[in-house]
């Protein structure tokens, strides 16, 4: 029995909007297919980069790739040359037996690793810096904050600002800089969109900060890349930036449809499950994300569902 | 009674692992028939099992280590074809079972092939390096090795009775707490590493024991073989770091088993405090495996090269500073856990500091065979091919180390084959490497040259068609442990690294046919004056194999390379030193300790892992009593008389004469 039908999650939303959300889904993916297909193999991965922080930390893998292929390349053909000319079978090299010391060699043999770290370490120095995914992305305008929780097994995207929330697909809007924060409802993952860029953990009861700004609208492939249990390979989520209008209106149709993301909706999705198509909730009942980290909402319950009522103190606050 | 176990934990509906398994107990019950019915067990018992000679314990070692080295790569076979398969499809391995695979995988390969592979190798060469006759504590030494086959038996019996952990191989939490992990999978894990650990461990205090504490006469430590010293950065490794390893599980055990926090996601508890812990031993660990490999190599390059190793303080001084430096450099493991900018940016400093001391091991190699006559045999093949392969894989572990580039490149297959690159090319490369070359020390005759370097050109051809398209793959945002996918772009190298594997399979087939025609050519591939290589360091200085007690008089050291000075002499003068003066020798005497302490740990272990409490306790209880038996033996050696070690000696000089005579005819050495 394939994993998907095993823990199928079937969302309480409506029959129209679930084809709407079916619909949305299918226009996507034939987006993402042209564009994967135009772009050629290249289209995807982090060698194209679709992002700031992307483009950024590709340059310091290439910087350092290169710095140290200078090195790396004449030390492997001196290696395969010097083991080649000196075989036992050529007459013309030179025998020295007793060659096993110079101070010169030394000097140069601890030189040049020593110099290139020395380099490196420049760049990994100011690398960490301007890179830490906590550093928020210059820009003239305020970030959108997006909270998020990995779940056992999906991804649920908290729109804090917007009042909304949706399963498995992100959308935000092109060029403008974006605040996640992450927690884990369960056991830990990791947040991966590698053509935006920076990945980072998800940790139940702890928060960490991503900054992501996409360079124009597109489709982007996200995944989780902690291995977090038997439907891992399902944790995939799709990255839609889209401009801005697009984005209100994606916001106002989520208002519009969908159940709201209350204790119950909540203990239901934290259950172990895999989503077979994203969808969205209309409103948040409380805060929520702030009640995963507090632990106010249970950590997810594991394969044997153990604390099966969820916590009864919990409503809605606003 | 028999606390959680019952017959629904064989896995009757399960065909692959059930019919794997009934494999396996075939052919131990088919050995066991043979051993018994052929009348081996007898000698089975007092030459081996019991045997606590450093030779034949090494010769164990390594035998464990083969075995689970090709458990792991069907793990490895069935992995890369699942995902081969996997693409929009289910392949044929379901989450529960593939996930276990992945798991028993980095296990086995790690704790029960690796592992037993150098300390095998460590345990075989270093007293006969060092020119002595045992190591410090013979009967210690056995214990640890059994200690390990316990281990890896529990983690083979979790093939047929119950679950392997479905966790990864550093079982992290919450994953691995009862709350998401409620089988006994994780169990498993935890026993098999913690008893196989606490073998480690006595081994690690053994070697390091042996190493400051028993020489020969004259061996200083500058005038120790480079083997020895890596052997001994290894073993201090060994000592500090398995500590480490154990109480972080033991920790572990806590919370599964009498409700614990300290890693669990309730009360207080904190998984990363788990992370931190981990790689505290995980990252020594990768050093604790690969610098008896660069020892290896030191030896293997400067015997073929007709040299003594260039810049021999210099490589000390690079393996004992990689010794200190692999315990700064832990947090690299989870530079995306959001520790921040400074954190991040020591540790990837500290971590690039490392290939400084990798750096200058790899050119001093270099001038090594500069200037020399290269001969190139099978252990030199697999050396080459390791500083190519190696420098490659140091590179792309550098690039890792970059903080902003693990960003997007942490548990990607771009990580899976950086570490593949540097373990096969450098632990398992050198492993071979040092099977090849002391296999004649062992076993008196050499293994076959064609097989082996057949076995070489496969092994490094299907290293790199497996293993360059997995870089790309991570390159292409693959991350890692995926039992499908549905990206289409992944594909094409997935498929490229399944072919990988095929030709490493011919690779593997290749290393058991070399074993099988050695064996069955031994006559033609005899070596009868115990240096088959014109070696450099005293292993060579006695017969093939050594005799039980290795030298008939403890050899006089006066320089780096005590044995290629006592040839020169020989070759001046043109006669061997005088007959020295025989005396009678005391050896350890066999011991079952060992054996019988392991098989308690193995049925205290079982215990533990299914809830049997009064099963564990006896486990224990007697596995403890055999170590106070042991205590309090009356005679802990035997005599070997004089004209025995006499007639052995005067063998060996015998066949050295005649070698002499005919180099002697030659004019040169060979």
């Amino acid at each position: 029995m394939s994993l998907r039908r095993k823990y199928m999650f079937i969302p309480h939303t409506n029959a129209t909007s679930a084809r709407l959300g079916r619909l949305t889904s299918y226009a996507v993916h034939r987006v993402a297919l042209t564009l994967l297909l135009g772009l050629g193999g290249c289209s995807t991965g982090v060698l194209a980069p679709a992002g700031r922080v992307a483009r950024a930390e590709n340059v310091i893998l290439l910087d350092a790739l290169a710095i140290m292929l200078a090195i790396v390349i004449p030390t492997l053909i001196a290696t395969l040359a010097i083991a080649w000319w000196f075989r036992a079978s050529n007459r013309k090299a030179r025998y020295r037996p007793n060659f096993a010391y110079s101070g010169r060699i030394e000097l140069i043999v601890w030189s040049i690793p020593t110099l290139v770290i020395l380099f490196l370490g420049g760049v990994i120095w100011i690398g960490s810096h301007q890179l830490d995914p906590g550093n928020p992305l210059p820009a003239d305008r305020k970030a959108l904050d997006v909270q998020v929780v990995s779940l056992d097994w999906k991804w649920l995207f908290i729109y804090p600002g917007q009042d909304v929330a949706s399963v498995n697909r992100l959308v935000v809007p092109a060029g403008v800089p974006v605040h996640f924060s992450l927690t884990s409802a369960s056991v830990m993952n990791v947040f991966f969109v590698p053509r935006l860029g920076s990945m980072i953990y998800t940790m139940n009861r702890m928060v960490t900060q991503l900054h992501l700004q996409t360079d124009g609208p597109g489709e982007f492939f996200g995944e989780s890349a902690q291995f977090s249990g038997d439907g891992f390979p399902y944790m995939t989520f799709s990255v839609s930036a889209v401009p801005e209008a697009q984005f209100t209106g994606w916001v106002a149709k989520a208002h519009g449809s969908g159940a709201v993301l209350d204790a119950a909706a909540y203990a239901e999705l934290s259950r172990q499950s895999v989503s077979a198509q994203p969808f969205t909730y209309r409103h948040l009942a409380f805060d929520v994300f702030e009640a995963i980290v507090s632990q106010k909402l249970p950590p997810g319950p594991g394969p044997e569902s153990r604390s099966a009522t969820p916590v009864a103190s919990l409503r809605p606050t606003s | 009674m028999f606390g959680k176990l019952s017959w629904s934990a064989i896995p009757w509906d399960q065909p692959i692992p059930l019919t794997a398994a009934a494999l396996v107990v075939l052919a131990i019950v088919v050995t066991l028939a043979w051993v018994l019915i052929k009348g081996y067990g007898s000698y089975l018992w007092h030459e081996w099992i019991t045997s606590v000679d450093h030779k034949r314990i090494g010769v164990m070692y390594i035998s464990l280590a083969l075995l689970m080295l090709f458990r792991g790569f069907i793990d490895a076979v069935m992995m890369r074809s699942q995902q081969a398969l996997a693409f929009h499809a289910n392949g044929y391995l379901p989450p529960e079972h593939y996930d276990q695979i992945f798991s028993a995988h980095g296990t086995i390969m790690i704790f029960f092939a690796a592992m037993p592979f150098v300390i095998g190798l460590m345990n075989f060469v270093v007293p006969l390096q060092l020119g002595v006759r045992d190591v410090a504590f013979p009967t210690l030494n056995s214990t640890g090795f059994w200690l390990t086959a316990t281990g890896a038996m529990l983690v083979n019996i979790s093939l047929v009775v119950g679950e392997f952990a479905r966790t990864g191989w550093l079982v992290y939490p919450p994953l691995s707490e009862l709350r998401y992990s409620p089988g006994v999978g994780v169990d498993y894990y935890l026993w098999a590493v913690q008893i196989s650990g606490i073998g480690t461990l006595m081994t690690g205090i053994n070697f390091v024991t042996t190493i400051l504490k028993t020489r020969a006469p004259g061996m200083s430590y500058t005038r120790m073989p480079m083997f020895c010293w890596t052997a001994l950065a290894s073993s201090l490794l060994i000592v500090a770091a398995f500590p480490v390893l154990t109480a972080t599980l033991a920790m572990l055990i806590l919370d599964r088993y009498v409700g614990f926090h300290f890693f669990t996601n309730e009360a207080g508890g904190n998984m990363m405090m788990f992370v931190n812990l981990i790689w505290t031993w995980g990252h020594p660990e990768v050093y604790i495996l690969v610098l008896p490999a660069f020892g290896v190599f030191s030896e293997v390059v400067a015997t073929f090269s007709g040299k003594p190793l260039f810049g021999y303080r210099s490589m000390v001084i690079a393996t004992m500073f990689i010794c200190l430096v692999s315990f700064t450099v832990w947090m690299h493991h989870f530079f995306t856990m959001g520790a921040g900018a400074d954190v991040n940016a020591v540790f990837g400093i500290a971590t690039s500091i490392i290939a400084v001391g990798t750096g200058v091991k790899i050119y001093n190699w270099l001038f090594t065979m500069y200037g020399g006559r290269v001969r190139f045999t099978t252990p030199m093949l697999w050396s080459v091919g390791f500083i190519v392969t190696f420098v490659i894989g140091g590179m792309t572990g550098v690039l890792l180390a970059v903080p902003p580039a693990d960003f997007q490149l942490h548990n990607s297959m771009f990580l899976v084959a950086h570490f593949h690159n540097v373990i096969i090319a450098g632990v398992l490369f050198g492993a071979f490497a040092g099977l090849t070359y002391w296999f004649p020390k062992a076993w008196g005759f050499r293994l076959h040259e064609g097989w082996g370097k057949a076995a070489f050109w496969f092994s490094i051809t299907g290293f790199y068609v497996t293993f360059v398209p997995l870089y790309v793959a991570g390159l292409l945002g693959m991350t890692r442990r995926l039992q499908r996918y549905d990206v289409p772009e992944w594909r094409p190298w997935v498929l490229a690294a399944g072919i990988g594997v095929a030709i490493t399979a011919c690779g593997l087939a290749c290393q058991i046919i070399q074993l099988i025609v050695s064996v069955r050519r031994r006559s033609e591939l005899r070596d009868l004056t115990g240096d088959p290589w014109d070696g450099r360091s005293l292993e060579w200085a006695t017969a093939s194999p050594p005799p039980v007690f290795n030298f008939a008089v403890l050899p006089d050291v006066r320089g780096e390379e005590p044995y290629w000075e006592i040839k020169q002499r020989a070759m001046e003068t043109q006669q061997l030193a005088d007959e020295p003066r025989y005396e009678p020798l005391e050896v350890p005497r066999n011991s079952p300790t060992g054996f019988i302490t392991a098989f308690f740990a193995t049925v205290m272990g079982f215990a533990m892992i299914w809830h049997i409490w009064w099963l564990a306790i006896l486990g224990l209880v007697a596995a403890y009593v055999v170590f106070v038996w042991f205590a309090w033996r009356d005679v802990a050696h035997y005599e070997i008389p004089v004209e025995e070690v006499a007639r052995l000696d005067r063998a060996r000089r015998r066949a050295r004469e005649e070698w002499l005579a005919a180099h002697a005819r030659v004019g040169e050495p060979a």
